[in-house]
């Protein structure tokens, strides 16, 4: 039987020969077909028609004009713009927060302790909360007359004031309230890095008379590199993005000045009072030009990284 | 595959002839409680008196449908959509999505023949480019909602002048109370307030022009309304923190007693009737005079309902244009939505806020339709955050004007 099946196999490898012939070239194209084509229809494409389309004058219903660089241009002389770009350097720098929170209160919770389990979960309950319930409730804390926030400071013999509706303090109240469940997040990725930290090493470290602070830094916290490599990854693309927390307390106000890059493009391009599918386009080529930045690093190291054998 | 998508083109299609086979299909926003109630009890009505015709209705969210809005009428059309005057219908009109139903406004196109006499007053904000695109339905007043107990209490006349009503504003502020609340967190009570200001100071073609982007924001007599503005913001007579609060958390100060007045919209009535406030506490008056001699206009934002260019079943939706503009039908719509007919053989109902507007409209000079309706979309947003900053930082007051001038050069060019 096996005889007649090998006879009848080689029967057909001869008749194609030149699928024979370029198999392992093939093979992995083939492989890789649907998330090539995938990739293709729902991240290039789109990334190439914003581009095209940041060179068009559009409001979406009538036809669109070609205005080359225009809608750059216009960009670069935009108050709003640098107010947006700026207010993203602040999230990406107070969003950071979030690693080293999250890793003390990873730290804290790695304990052999009855019921640990239950309080795990429990601090990891922010990041399980729609952001906007989060965005919902931090502005009623915010509120100025009812809120909690105001009650607090004048506990401490400050006045409290409406902190959303204040251009100088209203981006950071809303990165407050993100950082929320960034920092549960974080934590849940030491978390899960502190499980692999090797305990041979920790005992080795002991007893070279490594102990406290110095056993966590020379020790421990190499160990948890990838983690904190990943918790960087996502928390600046998490800062960059941020938009739910800006739509549901600020609107981008009090005066567009708590605005970020993603939401005035789509506030510009999409909102009630926009419909600039151009100068939207641009605004998201310029971000996405910004992440790029970033998205390069990040693959370079990977493959660098995959090179070793890491 | 091919045969796949031939047998979808086949369906579509089949489901389109039917469709249009005496089908009128409508899409409406009105999904809160009273325009709902309103738009059924009216397409019973309708389905009543021509029975030849079944009516499809499509519920949108209120907000989700000035999206849905525009990807419908170019993909989807409906033989029947509702919008605003106005501006706000440019866009459309510009793209060609909206039909001209000048016939029925010019009385051609219908038999009664009575549109022309007893809605000309509304019949300048269906006009674009000399035709008209659209039936209004009804429309409400703005003005200024106040405390009458507190005014009485305090030994306050209504005031008609802005003399008075500053006198008034520093009386109330002096015996501890705000003048006037204000919450500008979404941006467009401000424009309430600004457009009161300038068609009182300036008057109802200023105030067009500079909607349409004739006059520069620059121009020394928008300068003289922000002095006016000057005047109430400057001494602190607008409620503080204003730009954290939406419209509705503004009118708590109001019903607590710590504020005594509100430039508003007619909507406001139901929430402060609901949180417990009389009429004997509350009143309306309308917006004080300020350059003599200039014909008082009004803030009467109007809701519409147009034929879709794209739509299958044009005879039928012509005859509910006609139907709602007719005046028994606005009576009765106008009757479960609290505002007022445009229709002036229509009757208002027995309200005591709903009547006055009703007297203060049928006298008016001419009729805006709220800034962000007159104005188009971009100029609107980028007017409004000026607005509500300046409101804040009044000392900012050139920065802004100068960079409403430049948004103004932009948008109009």
């Amino acid at each position: 039987m096996t005889i007649a099946q090998d006879a009848q196999t080689n029967v057909t490898l001869r008749q194609s020969g030149w699928w024979k012939r370029n198999q392992r070239k093939l093979m992995p194209w083939l492989f890789l077909m649907p998330g090539i084509l995938l990739f293709a229809v729902y991240v290039l494409w789109p990334i190439m028609s914003s581009i095209s389309i940041s060179l068009y004058q559009w409001d979406g219903l009538s036809p669109a004009t070609y205005v080359g660089l225009e809608n750059y241009i216009e960009l670069m002389d935009d108050e709003e713009f640098y107010t947006a770009l700026w207010n993203n350097v602040r999230w990406l720098v107070c969003f950071m927060a979030a690693v080293p929170i999250g890793l003390a209160l990873a730290l804290f919770l790695n304990q052999v302790v009855f019921g640990i389990r239950v309080i795990k979960s429990l601090f990891f309950f922010p990041f399980v909360i729609s952001q906007v319930v989060i965005g919902l409730v931090f502005t009623w804390f915010y509120e100025p007359n009812y809120g909690i926030i105001a009650p607090l400071l004048n506990l401490v013999g400050l006045e409290g004031w409406a902190i959303l509706a204040d251009e100088d303090y209203a981006t950071y109240g809303i990165i407050f309230a993100g950082l929320y469940p960034q920092i549960a997040y974080c934590m849940i990725l030491y978390l899960t890095g502190l499980n692999n930290v090797s305990a041979d090493q920790i005992e080795a470290g002991r007893m070279d008379g490594a102990t406290g602070f110095s056993l966590f830094w020379n020790i421990i916290l190499p160990q948890l590199r990838p983690a904190t490599f990943i918790a960087v990854v996502v928390t600046i693309i998490g800062s960059l993005r941020s938009f739910d927390m800006i739509a549901i307390m600020t609107q981008g106000g009090p005066w567009g000045s708590t605005n970020v890059l993603a939401y005035f493009m789509f506030e510009q391009a999409l909102s009630e009072y926009g419909y600039r599918m151009g100068y939207g386009s641009a605004i998201a080529t310029i971000l996405f030009s910004i992440m790029m930045i970033y998205i390069l690093f990040f693959i370079y190291r990977m493959y660098r990284d995959e090179k070793r054998g890491l | 595959m091919k045969k796949f998508l031939m047998g979808m083109v086949a369906a579509t299609a089949m489901a389109a002839t039917a469709a249009s086979a005496g089908t009128l299909v409508i899409n409406t926003d009105t999904s809160d409680p009273a325009p709902k109630e309103a738009f059924e009890k009216m397409i019973k009505k309708f389905e009543a008196e021509n029975p030849d015709v079944t009516v499809e209705l499509n519920l949108f969210d209120h907000e989700g449908y000035k999206q849905s809005i525009r990807n419908f009428l170019t993909t989807d059309a409906p033989d029947v959509a509702n919008w605003y005057a106005g501006n706000r219908m440019r866009p459309f009109v510009k793209a060609g999505l909206f039909e001209d139903v000048s016939d029925i406004w010019d009385d051609t196109g219908w038999q009664d023949g009575e549109l022309t006499g007893s809605m000309a007053h509304a019949k300048k904000s269906m006009t674009i480019a000399g035709r008209q695109w659209g039936v209004p339905y009804t429309y409400y007043q703005w003005g200024v909602y106040y405390r009458k107990d507190i005014f009485e209490k305090m030994g306050i006349a209504v005031p008609t002048t802005w003399a008075d009503f500053i006198a008034a504003c520093a009386k109330l502020k002096a015996g501890g109370i705000t003048p006037i609340t204000i919450g500008s967190k979404y941006l467009w009570t401000t424009a309430g307030v600004f457009d009161y200001l300038n068609l009182r100071t300036n008057g109802y073609e200023f105030h067009m022009d500079l909607a349409l982007g004739k006059v520069p924001y620059t121009d020394p007599r928008v300068q003289a309304t922000f002095d006016k503005w000057d005047e109430l913001v400057k001494p602190g007579y607008f409620l503080e923190n204003h730009a954290a609060y939406s419209w509705q958390e503004a009118l708590t100060p109001m019903v607590k007693g710590e504020a005594a007045m509100y430039v508003m919209g007619n909507f406001a009535v139901a929430p402060l009737r609901e949180a417990g406030l009389t009429d004997d506490q509350l009143g309306f008056f309308q917006f004080p005079e300020i350059t003599p001699g200039i014909p008082m206009a009004e803030e009467a934002p109007t809701d519409t309902i147009h034929i879709p260019a794209n739509a299958k079943n044009k005879t039928d939706a012509k005859r509910f244009l006609i139907f709602m503009a007719r005046a028994d039908v606005q009576t009765e719509i106008n009757a479960i939505l609290g505002q007022l007919p445009i229709n002036n053989k229509s009757t208002v109902k027995d309200d005591k806020f709903l009547k006055a507007g009703n007297d203060m409209l049928n006298n008016a000079y001419a009729m805006a339709q709220f800034y962000d309706r007159d104005a188009p979309a971009e100029m609107a947003s980028a007017g409004m955050k000026g607005f509500q900053e300046y409101m804040v930082k009044p000392e900012r007051r050139d920065t802004i004007l100068k960079r409403l001038e430049k948004a103004r050069q932009r948008v109009y060019k």
